[in-house]
């Protein structure tokens, strides 16, 4: 295969990159020569990965994410690694051990998160797209934030082996960009089975946005416009979806019940996965070492103390206690029930529209350090949760701005249907434009 | 019936690694003991960031033939638990296992028990897991210098076997041990000769007082050893009123001994949780095609019908599918009708003098012994002589040195039977007689054990090639005709 390179030395006065390559390879392909930036939890062969983390400073992976490899494959030039809340935990990408991602729309303003390095770089211009992964809504809340698309495909449509694992039943790696064109473009690269991944199925994206959307019904849940949303916001979207209706898609109002326990049952899921899964980060086989003349477990102490940042520690010891004997069936099996209700209520109201719309996020881009109570945070996430939860498709497209700064559009599909929510948000941006 | 108290209760949990050719959850090769260190490793087996689990169907297959050996239900959507603790040999952190949903449950296997007769002991369950890596401890026991840690076995495919607490002692234990071993050795699933693949936690208790569970017994042998000291130890406790800690035990298969673990390993909170990168499995329905081969039992009641074994020699031979696949071998390659003779030298004589050179069945040739068989048969040499031909096979095969056919032996070391006339043995007799007077005075008194020494001073000046029974009718007619 042809290799070519293209330099990459661009201004980052927004920290969106953690490790950039100059110049960066590519090959032949329907991407040949498009930069693309890559999140830091999703391994890239050669290339530091980090998670934002100093557990990880230093560990470059000997082997490529299956998306990496396709993208590669695809003739795309990977120009660099960006910067995110550590470990993908946070919603501002404040949480990076090497310093916060500032938003292009306002610098004084968070990015979202926690894919907030990939956001910024498109939304800055750097490169055209960028990928990014999605627990909780990490991929739309800074696409909304940002004012870019991001897309949280169907759980098993993207493989998500080398993606470093933070909570393996709800994430996704999935694509951002300029426009739904692109998402698509570059959805239609990494989708697909991997028997690597078990739980990745035999889904290939082979699609091109149709904007036509005559007949469409759209479900509009009232918790999305109700309490705890910034009214500005939830204005700006309500107009957003009155231009889906002139196209000719008719609202339904619905509701999701299930939303009153859908945050708590996603914290006690992510945090019980991530205790398990950033158990390994030990200092044995990667990232700083431990002190070979301490007993083991002092040494495992002292080099998970060192590198793990507060707002990680915090997470992993929920999770401990949530899988702790005698509390298992109080919060994990608990939480599993409450996200079956999840489903059932997604699945009763897909009986009867096409997609769900609603605010992606309940307000615009905080201020840096505007928040600082880790529970206030959390309730931020309300909104996106639920298709992780689920394992729906759900994007978020620029609808507008509050403030003067972007909002989102979310639009959430039936399981497996990514095809239609990408659809309904070229619809709109087709007709806005 | 309910155990007396003071009865000795054991219950099992067989840890055994399936002959797979490569891991449980990644293509890295699973043969990997004459290679050096972390040789075959990939992301997967290292546990680095990003990899995930995806499953070797052959292991999974290789533990339902097991399941549906062993008599096992096979349940209807089994699945795999992360099980959380922190060791510096396991690469994730946590192991992948089963833990509520494994993927058999019942069951059982019949053992020889100690009361004479076919014996159950029932079976929990299996469920299938990974192997963690090894450490290597650099340095002494006590002031190690530093470890090193192999992932070499890290994700090898185990399956853990759990009995119910069904045996009545040490002895019974091993018999289920080697039982079960028997068994998968049938199955082809398993090779018991490779190092550390089975590892064996047992639980032992005296009925009236707590139950101690013994971990780390790495060899068959191991097990009769750990648990006949853990009898000792917890009688005499219960023999000096004092009572038996419910506690984990370690061990010490070099002293032979059980010692306390340490207060810490026994407190673990696994924080099971299903893992959320695999699926569930399906797989009840593979039962169908799965064929299971001729087991010990079935072998062992064919023994006895087509070759005229004795239950006891039909028992030791079918006890090893070498050893068993060794004997048909002998006895196929020999029509005249030998196997009862067959069959105790080799379930005997063999055994014996392999175990006495700690000695691999696979160097001996079965037409070696083909030949030695054929050869007692036909009377040309005497039991004894066949012992040393024996013994000079093995010691050549041993040592690597070319080998001699029984015939070639029986030559070179002139050992065909003496000619049994009286003529060619009369003159040993005087001989014998002439040397020791006083037990031929003896023999004369009747005293049955004299005539025995007598035959034995004979057969030391024929070198063992004569024929016992004659010189002893020899002794008889001399003595006696001396006597008138």
């Amino acid at each position: 295969m042809a290799r070519h390179t293209i330099p990459f030395e661009p201004d980052d006065p927004c920290h969106s990159f953690l490790t950039t390559c100059t110049p960066a390879e590519y090959g032949d392909g329907p991407l040949a020569g498009v930069a693309v930036a890559v999140k830091d939890n999703i391994s890239t062969k050669g290339i530091e990965t980090t998670c934002a983390s100093k557990i990880l400073k230093g560990y470059i992976p000997p082997y490529d994410a299956h998306v990496v490899g396709l993208l590669r494959s695809a003739g795309a030039a990977i120009v660099g690694k960006t910067n995110m809340d550590e470990f993908g935990m946070g919603t501002t990408t404040e949480n990076s051990a090497f310093g916060p991602t500032l938003n292009p729309c306002d610098p004084s303003r968070v990015p979202g998160g926690s894919s907030g390095g990939s956001a910024a770089a498109v939304a800055a211009g750097m490169v055209r797209m960028a990928l990014g992964s999605d627990t909780g809504g990490s991929i739309r809340c800074p696409a909304a934030f940002c004012g870019i698309v991001g897309l949280k495909p169907s759980y098993g449509r993207v493989s998500r082996y080398g993606l470093i694992a933070y909570s393996n039943s709800l994430e996704q790696i999935g694509p951002l960009g300029k426009t739904v064109q692109d998402i698509s473009t570059l959805m239609g690269v990494i989708a697909g089975y991997d028997r690597h991944d078990s739980t990745s199925q035999d889904r290939p994206y082979r699609h091109t946005p149709a904007a036509d959307i005559k007949g469409l019904k759209i479900g509009i849940p009232e918790e999305y416009f109700g309490r705890g949303v910034d009214p500005h916001v939830a204005d700006v979207v309500r107009k957003a979806i009155a231009r889906l209706e002139e196209c000719g898609a008719t609202t339904v109002p619905c509701s999701i019940p299930s939303m009153e326990y859908a945050l708590a049952a996603y914290y006690v899921t992510c945090t019980s996965e991530a205790s398990s899964n950033l158990a390994r980060f030990d200092g044995v086989r990667y990232g700083p070492p431990p002190d070979t003349r301490k007993p083991w477990h002092d040494a495992f102490q002292e080099v998970r103390r060192a590198g793990f940042g507060a707002e990680v520690r915090r997470r992993i010891l929920l999770g401990t206690f949530a899988l702790s004997s005698g509390y298992y069936g109080k919060y994990y099996a608990k939480a599993q029930v409450a996200r079956e209700n999840v489903r059932e209520d997604f699945n009763r109201i897909f009986h009867d529209v096409d997609v769900i719309a609603g605010p992606t996020m309940p307000t615009i881009a905080f201020k840096l350090k505007e928040k600082t109570d880790p529970l206030s945070m959390y309730l931020a996430d309300i909104l996106t949760v639920p298709a992780n939860l689920a394992g729906i498709p759900s994007i978020s497209v620029p609808c507008g701005s509050s403030e003067g700064m972007p909002v989102g559009l979310q639009i959430m599909g039936r399981m497996f249907e990514d095809e239609r929510v990408v659809d309904v948000a070229y619809a709109y941006e087709q007709a806005v434009n | 019936m309910a155990d007396a108290e003071g009865q000795v209760i054991v219950g099992l949990e067989v840890h055994c690694q399936l002959d797979t050719k490569s891991k449980l959850f990644c293509g890295c090769s699973t043969d990997y003991r004459s290679d050096g260190p972390n040789t075959h490793v990939c992301p997967i087996c290292l546990g680095l960031p990003g990899a995930m689990p995806a499953l070797n169907r052959m292991a999974i297959e290789f533990a339902m033939k097991v399941a549906k050996a062993l008599n096992c239900e096979i349940i209807n959507e089994a699945e795999f638990s992360r099980k959380n603790y922190f060791y510096p040999d396991l690469d994730k952190a946590y192991q992948i296992t089963q833990y509520d949903k494994p993927l058999a449950l019942g069951g059982y296997l019949e053992i020889e028990g100690d009361g004479g007769g076919e014996k159950k002991v029932r079976l929990t369950r299996i469920h299938v897991e990974e192997d963690p890596g090894r450490l290597l401890h650099m340095g002494n026991a006590e002031r190690g210098k530093y470890s090193l840690v192999d992932y070499n076995r890290a994700g090898i495919p185990l399956i853990e076997i759990v009995s119910e607490p069904d045996m009545r002692s040490p002895k019974e234990a091993r018999k289920f041990l080697n039982k079960l071993r028997a068994t998968l050795e049938y199955l082809s699933v398993f090779d018991s000769e490779k190092e550390g693949s089975l590892r064996v936690d047992a639980n032992i208790s005296i009925k009236g007082s707590e139950r101690v569970e013994v971990k780390n017994i790495t060899s068959y042998k191991g097990v009769e050893k750990a648990l006949t000291f853990e009898v000792t130890r917890q009688k005499n406790l219960i023999r000096r009123g004092q009572k038996i800690d419910r506690e984990t035990r370690h061990y010490l298969e070099a002293r032979g001994i059980t010692q306390s673990a340490r207060s810490k390993e026994q407190e673990h909170d696994y924080r099971y949780f299903p893992e959320p990168d695999l699926r569930p499995l399906r797989v009840k329905s593979w039962l169908d095609n799965i064929v299971l081969p001729e087991l010990p039992d079935a072998r062992r009641e064919r023994f006895i019908a087509q070759y005229g074994c004795s239950p006891s020699h039909a028992r030791t031979l079918t006890g090893e599918l070498k050893l068993a696949n060794f004997f048909e071998q002998v006895v196929r390659g020999d029509p005249s009708g030998l196997s009862p003779l067959a069959a105790t030298w080799i379930a005997d004589t063999l055994i014996g003098e392999l175990n006495y050179r700690d000695m691999s069945l696979d160097l001996v040739d079965p037409a070696a012994m083909i030949g030695l068989v054929q050869l007692l048969k036909s009377g040309t040499i005497t039991d004894k002589s066949g012992v040393e031909i024996l013994r000079v096979i093995l010691d050549q095969r041993h040592k690597g040195e070319a080998t001699e056919t029984p015939d070639a032996i029986v030559k070179r070391l002139d050992l065909g039977k003496a000619p049994s006339d009286d003529t060619a043995l009369l003159p040993v007799i005087n001989e014998v007689i002439a040397e020791n007077p006083k037990a031929v005075e003896d023999y004369r008194h009747g005293i049955d054990a004299s005539g025995n020494f007598l035959v034995g001073q004979a057969m030391k000046k024929t070198r063992g090639k004569s024929d016992p029974k004659v010189l002893y009718q020899l002794f008889s007619k001399v003595v006696r005709t001396k006597e008138v």
